[in-house]
């Protein structure tokens, strides 16, 4: 018996390097968007492997934290470049990961079967902004501080709760020695748990197939291939053809990477914020607090709802609801199809205002608040939420949307309604033109996607092929 | 999709170049030259004669400045440790910083990473725009920082001088004051023009100080950057090889 035999006896690794790499069959007509899968794993390992490395010379202490960071950049053999990557990997991680998301908004990569794999993906997405909030503190620069300080108030404004839920958190009745070390904890552990919950995503992943852009299953095709007559036609085994290629995207990500690691660290102030140079200052508050760019979507959604009835809840759970509304969408996306090749042009024009809303929310949240720009990011979260909110309308096919559907749309209605009584009576000092702008945009929005007039081409806008397209 | 790709770019590329602007005076632009020796060996000379006797840099050590900047470790130790530290050490202020705070109101602040922290124009402007006011504590104003406690130490090199304010209407009607030029009162040993360039030079320094590592790093990307592209081609001749017998659109 060979070593082999004797170990595949007792330990299947032959196996699943079949059943996940040699022998997994994955769509051949994967184009740009379905790097970013593999890329978001290379990245986890990249973090886990420098922040390793960088715990070896960190002190989670608010007198020293501060020194041992510079300790590293400066006195630590090739400190520096590992810092580096630690902190354009967390900001690249999340480019990474909202454009593996968005990939899933294009081509239906939620819908049956595979509402499992996108829920695990919401979870690990919540892990990863966990991860980021609590490693943001380490550094204990004044941002670091500040930022967690704005954070951890937000659970302050929970009604009865509040106040002793933020001091649980916080350990103390302010940001400190306390709760750095506790965060430390959070950091270092909550990364193991992404590695697991990642697992989770790939196996389910693998149960029911991979998407691709043409939204077919590939499983249900023809079956039949040069490696294979039982593997769909239209795969190809992922190890070699899938490494190969994800082997060139990944020189080509690391081209990118690494050109931040080297020549713009700071990233212009959006991956480093330049307030972080200086220690933490409990007495001093910052001109300015901005969360990392990759929070401030949902920080610019905080801001733009006003207090209501004494309290500033509703902006906390606007914020959460923001985040939350992802887990529904394998529910609220009712087409017959998958993919945004074979959609409506509803749902194609929504997704592109989608994905400009979420940027321009994300800018605005870095901005210090003026009428307009909180005027703005009032408009858009309206936006944001009507994209989900009337999905069931504008994405079916015309049919009964039954009750829940219904629920929806009156939630929409009242939404744009409170956008309406927010610029007409609590904001005297915006332009008229901007509240007319806001006004008929989110009216003439809720209505066209509401009701889908009946010259639109219902979905699918195109027959499905039964083979994949290239 | 590749429209949705385009998309994407058109709307970034123009987000990333909105980065947070400044408020207050107009800065002069301040060039760095971490390349150039002289310069910031100069500059390191003036921060230890007039910066180091009240600020520290305390993540700095003169060690790693000797090598960085070229200069001779005998020669650092005679000439510009003027407290008992060693080589290797830190660079600490001579004054004790709480008898500091007590002089001067606050603790000067460590100066190690103020390059990174303000910045190389705000830090060149700060540095040229002391002024003259009998208003202040001591004595002294500066147009970029205003009621800065901080005194101009480089008053024997520069000379004293004073701004000239104008006034302009506010949008509500009332008039403000707007910072117009300086007045020479009394010259000081260095010119206008070579004033400028020991600032520079002092500002080079302190942005070099703010990142030690950034002389490495430039050069360590260059060659990582042609390691990826001759990678690149290999990853990309491989991959297409692997590719050449599957018909993707069959």
């Amino acid at each position: 018996m060979s070593f082999n035999e004797w170990f595949n006896d007792r330990l299947p690794v032959a196996q699943v390097v079949k059943d996940h790499l040699t022998e997994y069959y994955a769509p051949k007509n994967f184009n740009f968007w379905y790097f970013f899968g593999s890329l978001a794993m290379v990245v986890l390992v990249l973090q886990i492997v420098t922040g390793i490395i960088l715990a070896m010379n960190y002190k989670p202490d608010a007198d020293l934290a501060f020194a041992s960071v510079e300790y590293i950049m400066r006195d630590v053999w090739g400190g520096w470049f590992v810092r580096y990557m630690h902190s354009t990997g967390a900001s690249f991680f999340f480019i990474v990961i909202y454009l593996h998301m968005f990939r899933g908004l294009m081509y239906g990569s939620y819908k049956n079967p595979r509402e499992l794999i996108w829920i695990f993906g919401m979870i690990i997405y919540i892990a990863m902004m966990a991860t980021a909030f609590f490693g943001y503190l380490l550094p204990w620069g004044q941002m670091s501080y500040w930022g967690a300080q704005v954070i951890v108030n937000l659970f302050e404004t929970l009604p009865i709760i509040g106040g002793t839920l933020s001091e649980w958190i916080r350990g103390d009745y302010v940001i400190s020695d306390i709760t750095l070390n506790r965060f430390y904890a959070f950091h270092y552990l909550i990364p193991f748990i992404l590695v697991a919950l990642v697992y989770l995503h790939i196996l389910a992943l693998h149960q029911v197939g991979s998407n691709n852009p043409d939204g077919i299953e590939i499983k249900k095709g023809p079956k039949g291939n040069r490696w294979s007559k039982d593997a769909p036609a239209d795969g190809v085994p992922f190890h070699p053809y899938f490494t190969v290629k994800d082997v060139m995207g990944l020189v080509v990500f690391l081209g990118l990477f690494f050109a931040v690691v080297f020549f713009v660290p700071e990233l212009g102030g959006y991956f480093i914020e330049q307030p972080n140079f200086e220690p933490a200052n409990p007495l001093k508050t910052p001109d300015h607090i901005a969360p990392v760019w990759y929070f401030t979507p949902y920080y610019a959604i905080l801001r733009a709802v006003p207090s209501f009835a004494g309290t500033q809840v509703w902006g906390v759970l606007a914020m959460g609801a923001a985040i939350v509304v992802f887990f529904f969408l394998p529910w609220l996306d009712r087409s017959p199809v998958k993919s945004v090749r074979y959609k409506g042009p509803l749902t194609r024009i929504y997704l592109i205002i989608f994905a400009i809303t979420f940027l321009v929310l994300g800018w605005l949240g870095t901005l210090a608040p003026t009428v307009e720009y909180t005027a703005m990011a009032q408009f858009l979260t309206v936006v944001y939420f009507l994209f989900f909110l009337l999905m069931p309308c504008y994405s079916g096919t015309g049919d009964n949307l039954g009750f829940s559907g219904f629920l929806l749309f009156v939630v929409s209605l009242l939404l744009t309604l409170s956008g309406l009584y927010i610029w007409w009576v609590e904001t005297p000092d915006l332009a008229m033109s901007m509240k007319w702008i806001y006004s008929v945009t989110s009216v003439v929005l809720l209505f066209w996607f509401g009701f889908k007039p009946g010259w639109i081409k219902p979905d699918p806008v195109k027959p499905v092929p039964e083979r994949v397209t290239g | 999709m590749r429209k949705f790709a385009l998309v994407f770019l058109v709307v970034m590329v123009p987000m990333a170049s909105l980065a947070a602007s400044g408020s207050g005076v107009e800065l002069k632009s301040m060039e760095v030259r971490l390349n150039d020796t002289r310069s910031l060996q100069n500059g390191a000379k003036l921060f230890v004669n007039y910066c180091l006797s009240c600020h520290s840099a305390e993540f700095m050590r003169y060690g790693r400045m000797a090598e960085d900047l070229e200069m001779p470790v005998q020669l650092v130790e005679q000439n510009m440790i003027f407290s008992d530290a060693k080589i290797g050490d830190p660079m600490t202020a001579t004054m004790p910083a709480d008898k500091a705070a007590e002089w001067f109101g606050v603790a000067p602040p460590d100066l190690s990473l103020t390059g990174r922290l303000r910045g190389p124009d705000w830090l060149y402007n700060y540095l040229i725009s002391f002024y003259v006011d009998e208003s202040t504590v001591s004595g002294w104003n500066n147009i970029v920082f205003e009621n800065v406690a901080m005194p101009h130490v480089l008053t024997e090199l520069q000379g004293r001088q004073r701004a000239v304010f104008r006034t302009e209407p506010s949008e509500d009607g009332t008039e403000h004051k707007v910072f117009d030029r300086f007045e020479m009162e009394t010259e000081g040993t260095m010119s206008a023009e070579e004033f400028d360039h020991a600032m520079r030079d002092l500002t080079n320094f302190l942005v070099y100080m703010g990142e030690p590592a950034k002389l490495d790093r430039i050069r360590y990307g260059m060659f990582v950057m042609l390691f990826l592209i001759v990678m690149f081609v290999f990853a990309y001749m491989l991959k297409r090889e692997y590719w050449k017998d599957v018909d993707v659109s069959h």
